[in-house]
């Protein structure tokens, strides 16, 4: 079973804050889950090629060719809070 | 120069962003632009809503390929690109989509020419693809339009521009080592025409890992020294970290692993010392990217066509044009500079006087005026044309220099400016050679005291005419007129 320390350490990479009970139930869910991905290591892939895509295809470019853009009001449309054109954010850091 | 501590030695390696000048981003079709009005080059793609999927832009895939080739890097006959996950606002997908175990370029190296003259073979581990983050803009509170909070402003115009990072191995020892490592990494992007390599605009970022240690015991724990936007900062950040590290360990300190800050105002470090979650990036192999396979082929047509490179060019000039090493090194590091001399040694077949007027008095205009070669007032044809009365004697040093600073202040033509002015050295040995026995026949005396070996005498002489002429007499035609005269006049013969 994975540990609590792992299931916090996950959950503040994913900025996401749990209560105490949610925490033991997420390290058996996500341990199940684990388990069950992990029965792939039995197959004997002695040979078989690393792969990094299920498709088995190569060098899909595109053209350096300028597209139509959105304007200014629809790329801003869904923003919570705007300034002078800009998204604005809580500050970081 | 920096000298460091007598027992110590610094560990530099560094990482170079830059930005590709493509027409378009790495995954979309959103313009690549500097200055643009905030989000007007941004798409449904590059703000990362959920239901896009990029695609490769085949010519920032050239141009990461043209880069490793010139960095004597191996191209990977199989790529692929990861995604890097952290949350932060510049980031709008949540991931950058970047390159981790197989990048495009490896195991390369840049030879790098040190001031003394010798070579340090800098090796480069990778140079990788990867999507460049948005601008972010610090405001509120200060300015008072947002009251009582900071938070910052975000143009995702930048973001998702095509960017190759270029890491070093671990093989600079010195700050000034640092600065022509990059100096020289710059002019070779500028010759592959393939980044604006602006550091102000942030088209050529670099950061630096460092770390210090007693020659003979292993390395010690490295800090990161993040974004120098200079060359004088990259060099003065690299002796204010090494200083700082020194001392904390000659004071028993421990080094954190940690990011550093360069204060340029104060030109001090200072930790961060966040409560920061050390990077845990995740990185997978992203599901939306198929694998790039660059056959030899391609590999070969992109080197191929690959521009001289500046050390090829240094080479050429020192071998053709005879320039020394020095002329040679600072007229190839600049491409548009290295063509303006080239056009100018081809139209005055004068290469080493070309040179020193390139590297001069033009080059001496451009900076006091801050212009870029192609904005000079003076073409090459009328740099040319002024060149050309130097070397035919119409002008002497002095006067093509008052000349050019004319022609660059008027806009008028070396010829036009020298008759409007009444210049133009008396180079006809008919006229000289009159003035010259006139000069004699009046002032015997030293004209004998010359014979008698008083040499010093020429310059009375030399005076007299140059008086006559507004200094406009070829002085070396005169002085070889007067001598022969002189010598001639001698009544024994």
């Amino acid at each position: 079973m994975i540990s609590r320390s792992e299931v916090e350490h996950v959950a503040r990479l994913a900025r996401l804050r749990f209560e105490e009970q949610e925490i033991a139930l997420l390290q058996q869910e996500l341990s199940s889950i684990i388990d069950y991905i992990n029965q792939l290591q039995e197959l004997d892939l002695t040979g078989v090629p690393a792969t990094a895509h299920a498709v088995n295809v190569v060098n899909i470019f595109r053209l350096d060719e300028p597209r139509a853009c959105l304007t200014q009001e629809e790329a801003l449309a869904n923003a919570p809070a705007t300034e002078r054109g800009h998204f604005l954010v809580p500050r970081m850091g | 120069m920096m000298v460091t501590p007598e027992g110590w030695e610094a560990v530099i390696g560094l990482e170079i962003h830059v930005q590709l000048n493509t027409a378009t981003k790495m995954f979309c079709g959103c313009p690549v632009s500097f200055g643009d009005v905030p989000n007007t080059n941004v798409c449904p793609l590059c703000l990362g809503h959920p239901g896009t999927l990029p695609a490769m832009n085949e010519k920032a895939i050239e141009y990461a390929t043209r880069i490793g080739l010139a960095l004597n890097c191996t191209i990977s006959p199989h790529s692929i690109f990861h995604r890097k996950n952290y949350f932060y606002p510049d980031l709008p997908k949540g991931y950058q989509i970047s390159q981790y175990d197989l990048p495009l370029a490896v195991d390369g190296h840049l030879d790098v020419e040190l001031e003394d003259g010798s070579i340090l073979r800098v090796g480069v581990t990778r140079a990788h693809l990867e999507d460049d983050a948005a601008k972010l803009v610090h405001a509120g509170g200060v300015d008072g339009r947002i009251a009582g909070a900071d938070y910052s402003m975000v143009d995702f115009n930048r973001g998702g521009t095509p960017l190759v990072e270029i890491v070093s191995e671990p093989e600079i020892h010195t700050p000034e080592q640092a600065r022509a490592y990059l100096t020289q990494l710059k002019s070779l992007l500028e010759a592959l025409e393939v980044s604006d390599v602006n550091m102000e605009e942030g088209s050529l970022r670099c950061d630096a890992n460092i770390s210090v240690h007693r020659p003979g015991t292993p390395f010690g724990t490295r800090t990161e020294l993040k974004n120098m936007n200079s060359f004088r900062f990259l060099q003065r950040g690299l002796e204010a970290e090494i200083e700082r590290q020194i001392s904390a360990l000659e004071r028993g300190e421990e080094i954190v692993q940690e990011t550093v800050h360069f204060d340029t105002g104060s030109g001090k470090v200072s930790t961060l010392r966040s409560k920061e979650e050390a990077h845990d990036y995740r990185y997978f192999p992203e599901p939306d990217m198929v694998p790039i396979e660059l056959s030899a082929e391609y590999v070969e047509k992109v080197r191929a066509g690959l521009p001289e490179l500046p050390a090829a060019r240094k080479e050429r000039y020192m071998r053709d044009y005879g320039l020394s090493p020095y002329d040679a090194g600072v007229l190839s590091a600049n491409r548009p500079l290295a063509a303006f001399f080239e056009r100018l040694s081809t139209q005055t077949g004068e290469a080493k006087l070309a040179a020193n007027w390139v590297m001069g008095d033009f080059s001496g205009y451009l900076n006091a005026q801050g212009l870029e070669v192609k904005d000079s007032a003076v073409s090459v044809e009328a740099l040319a044309e002024l060149l050309g009365l130097l070397a035919a004697g119409t002008l002497s040093g002095k006067m093509a220099k008052d000349v050019f600073a004319a022609m660059v202040e008027t806009g008028k033509g070396a010829p036009e400016l020298v008759a409007e002015r009444g210049l133009g050295q008396i180079s006809d040995t008919g006229e000289l050679e009159t003035m010259v026995s006139e000069l004699i026949a009046a002032n015997p005396g030293p004209a004998e005291e010359y014979r008698q070996g008083r040499d010093r005498v020429l310059g009375f002489f030399v005076g007299q005419i140059m008086k006559q002429t507004r200094g406009q007499a070829n002085p070396q035609l005169l002085n070889e007129l007067l001598r022969k005269a002189l010598a001639g006049s001698s009544p024994d013969n």
